[in-house]
């Protein structure tokens, strides 16, 4: 069957099998950024926006996804270099292969709220799995953007 | 893996009633257990296009349509206000954010898991679920029929004015259950609700009168007694039967005690 | 720390990949290969233990997309070993690319190769195999001696004398001593004699074992895989696949984790397979469900301990016995059930009169089991610790102020640690420090809470190695280019925590130049410097030292093309950064430059390869401490602070060492409190997904506080010892110890489930 979306901004049309998960697809279409790291839910790596709302494209058919409006991290970049640059210096990269679940769902709780609490921030990341920087170093990352984010803004006010 | 040979989004529910009817059928929800079957699906159809997706509130009652996430319950002001904040308390530990911004409150109810957060909640308010062709049926009634080939529309919860509260066991934060609780009282009638028994959720009333005088920290602690004695519960991997009715025991006394706004006391032996 | 005071290295720089790896790019193995490959999937026997009568893939070969499926009557008959080991490995050779003999629930029969996953799985479900049922061997208890053979071929191998017997089911058997245990046991005022149990607990990378091969423009096996070891995989491959190593080139891309998991070729030599027989690109990609049912997980240990003590607290003898499960097949069994006694009993030093350590590893019908982090110091430390938290708690002495008294100090020769001294040791340092942090004093006291809840606090010890001594290898290549940059070229391969980016920073120091101008490649077989790869938390270490070694190296060979410039006697010339000066003349010329005159009329190369072996492997050391709330009525355990402080000699890069100790800490956790491992009445595990096994989620574990307590190694790079496994071992034996607090009870396996601590508490 034949589906439209807009990717990253772009539409993009083409044939898929009635089975075919959003993942798939997403990688056929170049983007590699999405990953798959478990295949019942549980891991976050595979989260991109079907209209900005955060889901998880191992479960969701590429049928389903028709006619709706799909972002990943190859369409956030800019966004998404504000911040990371932050969990760069906690060293809480690591092997790197959760990063972009976890940058997509940073950036979609940030734009829902963009002044979270440290609990707020854990909550809503709690579907995100990273087995290497034991998540300290990422909460400590978007802390100091958060930080960094306000006094620069405190500064134009002041200007 | 889950094989699937046609996709139909319906246009109807009518339409989707009549595809459904033949076993290799499948209604799609947010496709998050589906999609862990090894099976293969003849037709799935998608309910995603007929409007189902909104929470609608009236003064008497939320009417919730079967393709609204839970994500979307756990946000809702009317339904937290109502509910004291159970609602969102049940949705928030269902494994993360992406997840509830799929999974499907009909999903959740038609499949009536032994492990659903989502039924014990409902459970423990006056709910209906709307069926396609049967119409109208209380959800207690409906939690214990088998899966059949009908539609779950949406479902139906009257506002009655009452007390909520919700307690779940987990291994980690976002695990499924070990055990589920939640408890009310509305007009006067205390209730609690078992789930991940790991059965379905079961709805247990104060037949005793054991509340009759009010919660107190004696009264909430026999009816957590006599309600654990009354429920039936079974071993998996999350936890073996005597477990579960220890578990039981000690949700229900805290749901209860919530609901009347007091603390647990100490309950073990002094040691 | 030593007190030179250092440019790069000492600094928390940034990893050279971060921004790659944040934004997304596509730098893993399924990203860079190209498309079209065929898939390659394996049909897994359902039983424990079963010998193939026969087996029918007429049909399923008919399937449409479908190139080829091979059974055990299509591979080569030479058994070989799949742990990244240096040659001669101490693990037997017991293995086939296929076997006619099912050794565990998983243990695969056919190897699928299709045009697409789609007609692979179809095939799998028309291969028709009919198995003769075996008795099956699922408890270590039962395996040795017993009439049932799990290895029972004459071509058997070990190629190290470990003490095995196939005819026995025992991989490795040995015992090590020092001084009389029974007669100094026999004069302590306490013995404690306590049986510990940890379990075959799953590494749980994000990006589950994979990998590409195709045959190269030249003929050759070019192997793509996210490995740590790419030096063994192309032995091991060669070996399994009868060519010669020349004929096989591997590399790995950048690998989404590996924590040990990819010490060991788990999947490489199937896909491998269906290349060399097809000739065309193939790979493989294991469901996550295979990394659970057969991957290479922790052995599964039972350690029991003997330990002697007088009344005063004073730590006198230990005597631990090792019982190592390894599962189907041996990889890395007469190894990992070493760290369980070497990396546990020279803790107590101090006042340690005799020691005795012993093991038995022996085959049982399970998952065979592999290198996770830690590689059984994990398993040891949870039980010497245990007790110790035990004769504490017994003696009422502060488990803090006992280990001061018996802990091992600097400048102590080490009798359990192969004699080996303790040049750099802060482990008191850790200790005083820790405690200070953590406000011991005022949490370790047992509080109530209400509600039925209660908080308190545990602690531990532990360390690891810097390498295996006398053994390991780290290489360094080091090119100066055009404009006076450099190229560092490494075989160790970088699974995230950041060695491309340390050895880049020692190269900087070094060579006096910005992070920026370094490059790093690695690991390749064809280009890299021999490596044994990146295990036994050696990189930093041993890799490092070869890289201050090159640098030393090129810095002399640029002076050399610097005389030439300069028309004087190199020896005259000081290297200083970004040029090289004569200090008597005052005349000097830029590296620039020098780069330049190395590539025309020159015959001195301006590269250098270094290579370092170690004969001692220095401890790192810590101290960790935890605070939990226990739920006496439902059994949670919900940890709120956990504090480590650590003694990694010189934290090369502290921002990587922090995450490195964060990162094993809650791996820890998982493993203490809720990463289950339970079987079937097949022996495969239950806990077969992320739905099941449960994972530590940012919500799980507490507050996470670390610090550094430096010590200076002399033989290490910066005096820097390890860092990357240590981390790992304390929160068991902490956590344990806080629950021991909370309800009296001592749990003595792991994990310690909320229904183990309830079911041991009444209710009234």
């Amino acid at each position: 069957m034949e589906i439209k979306i807009r990717l990253n901004g772009r539409p993009v049309s083409d044939r898929v099998e009635p089975d075919t998960l959003l993942i798939d697809f997403l990688r056929d279409h170049g983007c590699l950024s999405v990953k798959r790291g478990c295949e019942t839910s549980n891991c976050g790596l595979c989260t991109v926006f079907m209209d900005d709302k955060p889901i998880l494209s191992c479960s969701m058919l590429a049928a389903r996804a028709d006619g709706h409006s799909i972002t990943t991290l190859e369409g956030l970049q800019d966004e998404a270099a504000d911040f990371v640059g932050f969990i760069a210096d906690q060293g809480a990269d690591q092997c790197g292969f959760c990063n972009p679940g976890f940058v997509m769902n940073t950036i979609a709780l940030l734009r829902e709220n963009p002044d979270p609490t440290d609990d707020d921030i854990r909550a809503f990341l709690a579907g995100n799995l990273c087995r290497c920087s034991g998540y300290e170093g990422q909460l400590r990352g978007i802390r100091n953007y958060l930080n960094q984010r306000k006094e620069r803004l405190n500064g134009r006010q002041d200007v | 893996m889950l094989t699937i040979q046609n996709y139909v989004r319906a246009q109807s529910l009518e339409q989707a009633y009549e595809l459904n009817q033949k076993k290799s059928s499948r209604i799609i929800g947010g496709m998050m257990w589906l999609k862990m079957q090894n099976n293969t699906v003849n037709t799935a159809i998608d309910l995603c296009d007929l409007g189902l997706d909104t929470i609608e509130e009236t003064e008497d009652a939320f009417s919730i349509g079967a393709m609204v996430t839970l994500r979307a319950l756990e946000q809702h002001p009317g339904l937290n206000t109502y509910t004291q904040g159970a609602v969102k308390r049940a949705m928030e530990s269902i494994v993360g954010v992406q997840f509830r911004n799929m999974a499907t409150v009909g999903g959740s109810i038609f499949g009536r898991f032994g492990f659903s957060d989502v039924l014990t909640v409902f459970l423990a308010m006056d709910t209906e679920v709307e069926m396609f062709h049967a119409g109208r049926i209380p959800l207690e009634q409906f939690a214990e029929m088998p899966q059949d080939r009908d539609i779950l529309v949406r479902l139906i919860v009257k506002k009655k004015p009452g007390r909520f509260a919700y307690e779940s066991m987990r291994s980690t934060r976002t695990d499924l259950p070990t055990l589920t609780c939640a408890a009310s009282v509305m007009d006067g009638e205390h209730r609690v609700v078992l789930g991940a028994r790991p059965m379905r959720a079961m709805v247990l009333r104060d037949e005793e009168g054991l509340l009759r005088e009010g919660i107190s920290l004696t009264s909430a602690h026999t009816f957590a007694v006599w309600a654990a004695e009354h429920t039936p519960t079974d071993s998996n991997v999350r936890g073996s039967a005597a477990y579960r009715t220890r578990l039981a025991r000690v949700l229900t006394e805290r749901a209860i005690l919530e609901l009347g706004g007091l603390e647990q006391g100490e309950m073990e032996d002094g040691n | 720390m030593d007190d030179r005071t250092y440019k790069t290295v000492g600094q928390p720089c940034r990893k050279k990949d971060s921004m790659q790896l944040l934004l997304g790019k596509p730098v893993y193995t399924d990203d860079v290969v190209p498309k079209g490959a065929l898939t390659v999937m394996l049909l897994r026997s359902p039983h424990p233990h079963a010998m193939i009568r026969s087996i029918d893939t007429s049909i399923a070969k008919k399937v449409p997309g479908v190139v080829d499926i091979y059974t055990w009557q299509d591979v080569p008959q030479t058994r070989f070993a799949i742990g990244g080991q240096t040659y001669p490995e101490p693990s037997p050779y017991d293995r086939l690319i296929l076997d006619r003999h099912i050794r565990f629930s998983g243990d695969p029969v056919a190897i699928i190769a299709a045009e697409n996953e789609k007609a692979a799985r179809r095939a799998m479900r028309l291969v028709k195999v009919d198995y003769e049922i075996l008795p099956a061997i699922t408890d270590p208890h039962e395996a040795l001696d017993n009439p049932v053979l799990i290895h029972p071929e004459e071509d058997w191998v070990p190629p190290c004398p470990v003490g095995g017997d196939n005819r026995r089911n025992l991989v490795a058997s040995g015992v090590e001593k020092d001084g009389d245990v029974e007669k100094v046991l026999d004069d302590c005022d306490i013995v404690l004699d306590r049986t510990y149990h940890t379990k075959a607990f799953q590494q749980a990378m994000m990006e589950t074992f994979r990998t590409y091969t195709e045959m190269d423009r030249y003929g050759r096996l070019h192997v793509i895989s996210s490995t740590q070891i790419v030096f063994h995989c192309r032995r091991i491959l060669a070996r399994a696949l009868g060519i010669p190593k020349s004929r096989i080139r591997v590399e790995k891309p950048r690998i989404g984790g590996g924590f040990g998991a990819k010490q060991t070729a788990v999947c490489e030599v199937y896909p491998a397979f269906v290349t060399l027989k097809t000739g065309r690109p193939a790979e493989i990609i294991y469901t996550r469900e295979e990394c659970q049912i057969a991957g290479s997980p922790r052995h599964e240990m039972e350690v029991r301990v003997r330990l002697g003590a007088n009344r005063d607290g004073h730590i006198r003898a230990l005597d631990v016995y090792t019982l190592s499960n390894t599962g189907a097949y041996g990889e890395h069994g007469p190894t990992t059930v070493g760290l369980s006694g070497h990396k546990s009993i020279p803790l107590y030093t101090g006042g340690l009169e005799a020691f005795r350590f012993g093991y038995d590893v022996v085959y049982t019908n399970l998952q065979p089991a592999g290198a996770y982090r830690g590689y059984g110091a994990t398993q040891g430390i949870f039980a010497v610790e245990s007790a110790v938290n035990e004769l504490a708690e017994r003696l009422h002495i502060d488990p803090t102020e006992i280990r001061d008294r018996n802990m091992v100090r600097e400048g102590m020769m080490m009798p359990a640690y192969y004699n080996e001294p303790a040049n750099a040791c802060a482990l008191d340092r850790c200790m005083a420090r820790c405690k200070e942090l953590f406000d011991w004093e005022h949490r370790y006291p047992v509080r109530e809470m209400g509600n039925g809840k209660v908080r308190t606090a545990g602690v531990a010890m532990a360390m690891q190695g810097s390498c295996i001594s006398n053994l390991d290898v780290g290489s360094a290549t080091l090119k100066l280019s055009d404009d006076g940059t450099y190229n560092l070229i490494i075989g160790a391969a970088d699974m995230g925590p950041g060695c491309d980016t340390i050895l880049a920073q020692m190269v900087a120091e070094c060579m006096d130049c910005p992070l920026d101008s370094v490059a790093v490649f690695g690991a390749d077989t064809d280009t890299s410097p021999y490596d044994s790869g990146s295990y036994a938390s050696s990189t930093t270490y041993v890799t490092g030292k070869a890289v201050e070694m090159a640098c030393t190296q090129l810095k002399e060979k640029i002076c050399e093309i610097a005389a030439q410039m300069l028309d004087c006697d190199a020896a005259e010339l000081t290297f200083a950064g970004d040029c090289v000066r004569n200090e008597h003349t005052g005349a000097s010329v830029s590296l620039e430059d020098i780069s330049y005159k190395s590539q025309a009329n020159c015959s001195v190369a301006a590269q250098t390869t270094a290579t370092h072996s170690s004969p001692v492997s220095p401890p790192p050391f810590m101290v960790g401490m935890a605070e939990i709330e226990l739920d006496r009525l439902t059994g949670q355990v919900t940890l709120l602070d956990y504090v480590a402080v650590v003694d990694c000699g010189t934290p090369i890069n502290p921002a990587l060492a922090r995450i490195q100790a964060e990162g094993g800490i809650v791996q820890g956790i998982g493993m203490t409190l809720s990463e289950n491992v339970t079987y079937n009445s097949a022996g495969r595990p239950i806990e077969s997904s992320f739905l099941q096994y449960k994972l530590p989620t940012r919500l799980d574990m507490g507050h996470l506080r670390v610090e550094f307590e430096s010590s200076n190694e002399p033989t290490g790079p910066f005096g820097a010892k390890s860092i990357g496994e240590i981390v790992i071992n304390t929160p068991a034996p902490a956590i344990a110890h806080a629950i021991y607090r909370a309800t009296g009870v001592w749990h003595r396996e792991l994990p310690i489930t909320p229904e183990a601590i309830a079911m041991d508490t009444p209710l009234t």
